[in-house]
């Protein structure tokens, strides 16, 4: 797929926009007309041409703009990058396993060459040429983790695998739905995921931190999760909450389709070869009602969705203060008709 | 009241003497000195005499003497503050044998910060015995300008650094030693629930 990278902000003017082939392939994540958590992990593994499972790391037309939002935010804030110290070792295998698969999915943009530990990295779209000693930090301008993910869409945690848990040891994490990597940094895994309501009881996260720590190389996983923000905005930090919140109280009936936004993340799982810990990718997709809308079965069933949603996902997802408006204004597009199994347009 | 269902909120579980340890290093607040006490008296004979007590929190000198009677016979230290006192740990921690155990007892910021403390010598947060007395105050880092402002009572808070008015969540964050602060009226700037003395 030949790739045109819009030029575009996810702030102040928000000119973000998905063209109509991107919408086709958003990840809609809902596969039947109600929501509730459930471990839905599949396996990573190679999907249709041209879908975001095609590959284990998606890039797509916001590549560039997404990237330049990113060099933003660590500016303002560089605490959003973080790698405790015995972590180095997972960086590189990241910088590895992100490089080697770039360059081998994208090979018209990236281009990997490697001379044993001498390793030489172009980016195209950037216009970014490295070359570096493999294990050496010093040859890079930032520590493993952090070059790359500045090159790479989604944010990235990486979790150290100790005493039977996982251990959110390092990140570089710029567009998080209201979470504070520099506040959860060490956390094991049920600490983390503290905050999250209903799930505990549902015995969700004891499974899921069961399966992950089997996770094997070369046999990653995926998740898909989901919010709605308002505004294209990536970053929704808890840091910057004081600044984005009153977004929230904006939403009007006239405005609910250019305003709201289904943001979904399409969470990865990568077992790290030298240092055993667990590469998590949180690559996010935003798309507004307007757009969605334009897929019938999807404006149906997200309003049958928001709906029937258990209140306290309401609370915990921020949606309290415009979801009735946005329910009323989706109502329009639901006639009523059945929808298939499945999230994928008809 | 310092039960939650929040998986980040710590549990203490309370003072029980390890017989095994060589030698223990208490820290406690004058709340926590109490604790500590009945746990001497949980004890065998020697197990006072293997331990030395870090008192953190200021004290009248007829305090210290009723605490150091009631402590007899551990080495018992009076340091003035919190903060002194971690200090005066660390010295013992950058020096400590094998066979040491560690205890804290008292408010919960100074639970918080032997175990931050600890964490920096490899002391497992698991492997210190911890038990709450006293007041249930807590020590809440603002989300957004990162300031930590210590002995909160009440939620909501003014950041004691930039102003805002925030909800004190439970998620708490070991390596800060702090529960997290988020700003309350984002939304609807003003727009602030009545002030609870939630952390007497």
């Amino acid at each position: 797929m030949a790739l045109t990278f819009k030029d575009e902000t996810f702030r102040d003017d928000f000119t973000f926009s998905n063209s109509p082939a991107a919408i086709r392939r958003f990840p809609f994540p809902f596969v039947e007309d109600k929501y509730m958590y459930s471990v839905n992990i599949e396996p990573h593994t190679t999907g249709p041409e041209g879908s975001v499972f095609e590959f284990p790391f998606d890039i797509d037309e916001h590549y560039v703009s997404e990237m330049r939002d990113r060099a933003m935010v660590l500016q303002e804030d560089p605490a959003r990058c973080q790698a405790l110290p015995h972590m180095m070792m997972a960086q590189w295998d990241m910088l590895e396993l992100v490089m080697m698969s770039m360059a081998r999915d994208y090979p018209d943009l990236f281009t990997l060459t490697r001379d044993g530990s001498k390793w030489h990295w172009v980016n195209r779209p950037l216009k970014i040429e490295q070359t570096f000693t493999f294990g050496d930090a010093s040859t890079l301008p930032y520590e493993p983790m952090e070059y790359i993910g500045r090159q790479v869409q989604g944010d990235f945690s990486i979790q150290d695998q100790r005493d039977n848990q996982l251990w959110m040891d390092a990140g570089i994490i710029t567009s998080q739905a209201d979470w504070s990597l520099d506040f959860d940094v060490g956390m094991n895994f049920f600490e983390w995921h503290g905050p999250v309501p209903l799930a505990h009881e549902a015995g969700v996260f004891e499974r899921a931190l069961k399966f992950l720590l089997n996770l094997q190389i070369s046999n990653p996983v995926r998740r898909l999760n989901w919010t709605m923000t308002i505004n294209p905005r990536l970053d929704t930090s808890p840091e910057n909450y004081h600044k984005w919140g009153k977004d929230r109280t904006t939403v009007t009936p006239e405005n609910v389709g250019q305003k709201v936004h289904l943001r979904v993340e399409m969470q990865g799982l990568f077992r790290l070869p030298r240092s055993n810990a667990i590469l998590f990718s949180i690559r996010g997709y935003l798309l507004s009602l307007d757009q969605l809308v334009t897929v019938p079965k999807w404006g149906r069933r997200l309003h049958r969705v928001l709906k029937t949603l258990p209140e306290e996902l309401i609370g915990y997802k921020g949606l309290s203060r415009y979801r009735d408006t946005t329910i009323e204004w989706l109502s329009k597009y639901d006639d009523g008709a059945p929808t298939s199994r499945g999230g994928g347009p008809d | 009241m310092t039960i939650s269902t929040l998986k980040s909120r710590p549990t203490y579980p309370g003072l029980s003497p390890d017989h095994n340890a060589r030698s223990n290093i208490i820290v406690c607040d004058k709340a926590g000195a109490e604790a500590v006490t009945e746990l001497f008296s949980r004890a065998d004979d020697t197990f006072a005499k293997r331990s030395t007590v870090i008192v953190a929190e200021g004290t009248t000198d007829q305090d210290a003497e009723t605490l150091k009677t009631a402590l007899a016979p551990a080495t018992v230290g009076f340091q003035p503050s919190l903060e002194t006192g971690i200090a005066r740990l660390r010295e013992f921690l950058k020096d400590a044998p094998m066979g040491l155990r560690l205890y804290a007892a008292g408010s919960e910021p100074l639970i918080g910060s032997v175990v931050q403390a600890a964490a920096d010598y490899s002391i497992d947060h698991l492997s210190i015995r911890t038990e709450h007395r006293g007041s249930l105050k807590r020590r809440v880092q603002c989300v957004h300008c990162k300031g930590f402002t210590e002995n909160v009572t009440t939620n909501p808070v003014t950041c004691s650094h930039c102003g805002l008015t925030l909800m004190v969540r439970d998620h708490y964050s070991r390596r800060l030693a702090a529960f997290q602060g988020v700003c309350i009226d984002a939304e609807v700037p003003g727009e602030v629930p009545e002030t609870e003395a939630l952390y007497q």
